[in-house]
């Protein structure tokens, strides 16, 4: 753990929506095996720097590294996985199916199966129902599912808690838990209210900009 | 990887089009419905259809795509999947390019399959048959194609409605006069292979740039 390159890192990182800016300028790192925890009230940004770290906004300023190399879009793509509010979910495709085409669009990680990854995230049985008959915690964790799959070291993860019930809160949990131990990073926005993982975890609080 | 991520969506796309084949099949009944109506107003009569056969398919498929237009990525908008295509290890114009190359084929290539037939019901003349189905294989990926930066660049829109059409039709202009053209050359006697060359240019031209053009529309769009 000494000289490695943190998994990610941000300097002088700034972002400005019409010139009010929302955040920045903002600098921390993530370590393997670390959570950092991104709070702050509506509004404070948190869903843009995610956002901003994933490459689908551009910074104004600063600099991102991915294990100390500058984040370019091939090292992003394999490094980061992302989950948003949006689930990029099918409606009409069942669960599995949506699982399928999201492991043939970012790959699969080593070992791992869609079915397994439907019973870890309290899914089974779900297999054959179409995604809209899912409900927004079952959707949220069919996210979760693809996320668990997703070969990548470092989670983006946008209020991983939302929707869910407190057994799913625990889930979240124990994945973030699994996947630090195996080496990797994540990164949750949250405006507070949750338990947070029980795990090394660095703090970012955002305020809004004034 | 690129060809994984190919198959995967082919096969969503399959499977979505499966699930709602009702939708689905509604370019294709609009594009007959225009052949129909037009063989009806001109009273079914030979002289007069065989004039305006090529014309009128050439048409038809024009507008069945037009009407598809607006589907190509509003869905994949709403839901967030353009966020996690952009977010893939893959050029998100080759995904771009994949899901135009499903959309031709399913709304221009049924009707291209259906072509000898309708051509028939137009009393198009066999002589011109090669032609129309060459100049159609080739104008309508190109169609798509345009199509495809057309619609990327109002996904950020939530109604894009007519907006798409005037937006296209432009572009749609030079493939229709040449792809029509090609046939009425044909009618005449005279070499059709200049017209089809154009549009296989064209297509060349369209297949390199129109990914990477509608793939940067959708960035600047989602952003």
């Amino acid at each position: 753990m000494s000289n490695a390159p943190p998994l990610l890192a941000a300097r002088g990182l700034r972002f400005a929506r019409n010139e009010q800016p929302v955040f920045g300028p903002l600098a921390f790192s993530v370590d393997a095996g670390e959570a950092l925890l991104v709070q702050g009230d509506n509004g404070a940004g948190k869903t843009t720097l995610l956002r901003v770290l994933a490459g689908l906004l551009r910074a104004d300023e600063g600099t991102i590294e991915i294990d100390g190399r500058p984040a370019a879009p091939g090292l992003r793509a394999r490094a980061i996985a992302y989950l948003g509010h949006l689930p990029a979910l099918k409606a009409d495709l069942t669960a599995l199916e949506n699982l399928h085409f999201l492991c043939g669009l970012h790959g699969r990680r080593k070992g791992q199966l869609p079915e397994h990854a439907l019973a870890i995230v309290g899914l089974a049985g779900y297999e054959d129902t179409l995604a809209r008959q899912l409900s927004a915690g079952q959707k949220k964790r069919l996210s979760l599912a693809r996320l668990w799959l997703a070969p990548a070291p470092l989670w983006l993860l946008d209020e991983p808690y939302a929707n869910l019930d407190l057994e799913g809160i625990n889930l979240v949990n124990r994945m973030v838990q699994a996947h630090l131990r195996e080496g990797g990073a994540a990164l949750l926005t949250t405006h507070g209210a949750y338990a947070a993982p029980p795990v090394r975890t660095r703090m970012l609080q955002l305020e809004r900009a004034a | 990887m690129m060809a994984s991520a190919a198959r995967a969506l082919i096969a969503r796309d399959a499977r979505l089009l499966w699930r709602r084949r009702g939708d689905a099949l509604q370019p294709a009944l609009f594009a007959l419905l225009v052949v129909v109506l037009f063989a009806l107003a001109l009273g079914g009569e030979a002289r007069a259809l065989e004039r305006v056969a090529a014309p009128v398919l050439w048409l038809a498929s024009l507008l069945a795509g037009l009407l598809a237009l607006d589907t190509l990525f509003r869905g994949d908008a709403e839901d967030g999947s353009l966020e996690q295509w952009m977010l893939a290890p893959v050029p998100l114009s080759w995904l771009v390019l994949v899901r135009t190359f499903m959309h031709w084929a399913t709304t221009a290539l049924p009707l291209l399959i259906a072509t000898p037939v309708l051509g028939e019901l137009l009393h198009l003349p066999r002589a011109q048959l090669p032609v129309l189905v060459g100049s159609l294989a080739l104008g309508t990926p190109l169609l798509s194609l345009l199509g495809a930066v057309v619609a990327a660049l109002t996904v950020g829109m939530r109604r894009s409605g007519i907006l798409v059409a005037l937006l296209a039709l432009p572009l749609y202009v030079p493939v229709l006069v040449f792809g029509a053209g090609s046939v009425a050359v044909a009618a005449q006697g005279l070499d059709a292979t200049a017209p089809l060359l154009l549009l296989g240019a064209g297509l060349v031209l369209a297949l390199v740039l129109a990914p990477l053009a509608a793939a940067a529309a959708i960035r600047i769009a989602l952003t």
